[in-house]
């Protein structure tokens, strides 16, 4: 049973991605110290709220420093979940600017609407076309479902973008930079399709 | 292509078990929340509204321990409302396992309520939920507690500055619609869709899956809530969206 360090970053939804680990066989430990942090073979930094208000929570308690030693020691696999997905960034505008753990260089930007229907936050299920080969993908179909809640978007390179989300003009829906993965969306919500993705992290 | 629109089953609580009613009176009891949402799971429903209507009209908070055991059997988004009261009220809902949480009363009575869930949790988690009552001659009014007390606003005025104070989506539900199988307010989800750029979940009076394909194409709802046709008829989430998709709606099969 792969065990999987669950980083709580302050103000979150634990529960909720803590049963789906279990429900895909890994063994979850939550936590907000540092050490344990440092020692973990695989981590999940979920997230919701705002990004100041998360990063001043993980610099305050040392998480930040604690993820940043672990990384640079060992290249465990790392998935980032929505507001933990974009903490990965260099810097958020998000309530003015705040920056992040800089781990995929990249900025948080507003969601912009490109056609009518794009309402604002982003709200729902979309479709996701992730790269040729994405390990997080394994067994899901291109264009898989899973449940987005959010108003700013990851902004990086082309390089870093595992999967594509088509609306808004087509934004970063996963990220991934060698071991360092993150979703804007919520797999522990998405169902089927959510198990899968979160399977296939275990996996890796 | 945009997000798909939701098919999203309501459940409203009160005592002990799970209630429909009329008018938001007349009410009916309709089962066990955990057995519902087992059920829902197993259908891969889109997301689900939990409302525990008597939170506020008793004067209590909400029931953590309730929504943190529904909640850990809860594979889809759950927004979660009743009673809620204060930021702290929307903090420990959402750490139980509400993905969203919805204001109704208290956000009334103090509007700033919705502006400091937002700041400190996020706006797309905050759901504002706002029930209206058509006078007979025509006129569209906010209700309160419940649907019981008048408030003298209109609705479109109040969606437009609950979306100014952060509300990160609008559940919307016509009073006299509510439980008559009657179709949904239309005019009033159009109005109300119009006037804000964040997602509007259509609610009240859904009998059938016509009305639901109404609401979102001339209504231009982001979502459609229904309660009674999912629990005093055969028809399922399911069903609703092979009916929506064969007429044109974007849906999630």
């Amino acid at each position: 049973m792969p065990g999987v360090v669950i980083v709580n970053s302050g103000v979150c939804n634990l529960d909720s991605i803590q049963r789906a680990v279990e429900e895909c066989g890994g063994k979850p430990e939550v936590t907000d110290d540092p050490r344990i942090v440092e020692q973990a073979d695989r981590i999940i930094l979920p997230g919701v709220g705002s990004f100041a208000a998360a990063m001043q929570a993980m610099n305050e308690k040392g998480i930040a420093a604690g993820l940043r030693n672990l990384l640079a020691k060992r290249q465990v696999p790392f998935l980032g979940i929505c507001l933990g997905m974009q903490l990965m960034a260099t810097r958020s505008y998000e309530f003015g600017l705040t920056d992040g753990l800089d781990f995929i260089p990249g900025e948080i930007v507003p969601l912009k609407s490109t056609q009518a229907g794009e309402r604002i936050p982003h709200m729902g299920w979309n479709e996701t076309h992730p790269k040729p080969g994405a390990q997080l993908w394994r067994n899901l179909p291109d264009g898989a479902d899973f449940y987005f809640v959010h108003s700013y978007h990851y902004d990086c390179a082309e390089s870093d973008v595992l999967a594509v989300c088509p609306s808004y003009g087509g934004f970063a829906a996963a990220v991934q930079r060698d071991n360092l993965m993150g979703v804007q969306f919520h797999p522990e919500k998405s169902q089927k399709a959510g198990f899968e993705l979160l399977r296939n992290f275990l996996a890796i | 292509m945009t997000v798909k629109i939701r098919v999203m089953p309501t459940l409203l609580f009160r005592d002990v078990g799970l209630v429909k009613g009329v008018g938001f009176d007349s009410w009916r009891r309709t089962g066990s929340a955990l057995q519902a949402i087992k059920v829902y799971n197993m259908r891969e429903v889109d997301e689900l509204v939990f409302l525990d209507i008597r939170a506020t009209p008793d004067g209590r908070a909400p029931d953590f321990t309730q929504v943190d055991e529904l909640a850990d059997e809860c594979f889809m988004p759950m927004t979660v409302g009743g009673g809620v009261r204060n930021p702290d009220h929307i903090g420990g809902l959402l750490a139980v396992g509400a993905d969203k949480v919805a204001i109704n009363t208290a956000a009334l009575k103090r509007p700033k309520l919705i502006e400091e869930g937002a700041l400190r949790y996020g706006t797309q988690c905050i759901v504002v939920s706002i029930d209206v009552l058509r006078h007979l001659d025509g006129r569209l009014e906010v209700m309160s507690e419940c649907g019981r007390l008048p408030t003298g606003r209109d609705p479109v005025e109040w969606a437009r500055e609950v979306e100014a104070l952060g509300a990160g989506e609008i559940l919307l539900t016509s009073i006299n619609r509510d439980g008559t199988f009657n179709g949904y307010d239309i005019p009033l989800t159009r109005a109300v869709v119009d006037a804000v750029k964040i997602p509007v979940i259509a609610s009240g009076g859904c009998g059938n899956y016509q009305h639901m394909a109404d609401v979102l194409k001339e209504g231009k709802a982001d979502a459609v809530a229904a309660a009674s046709i999912f629990h005093f008829t055969e028809q399922t989430p399911r069903e609703a969206k092979v009916f929506l998709k064969a007429q044109g709606l974007h849906v999630r099969l």
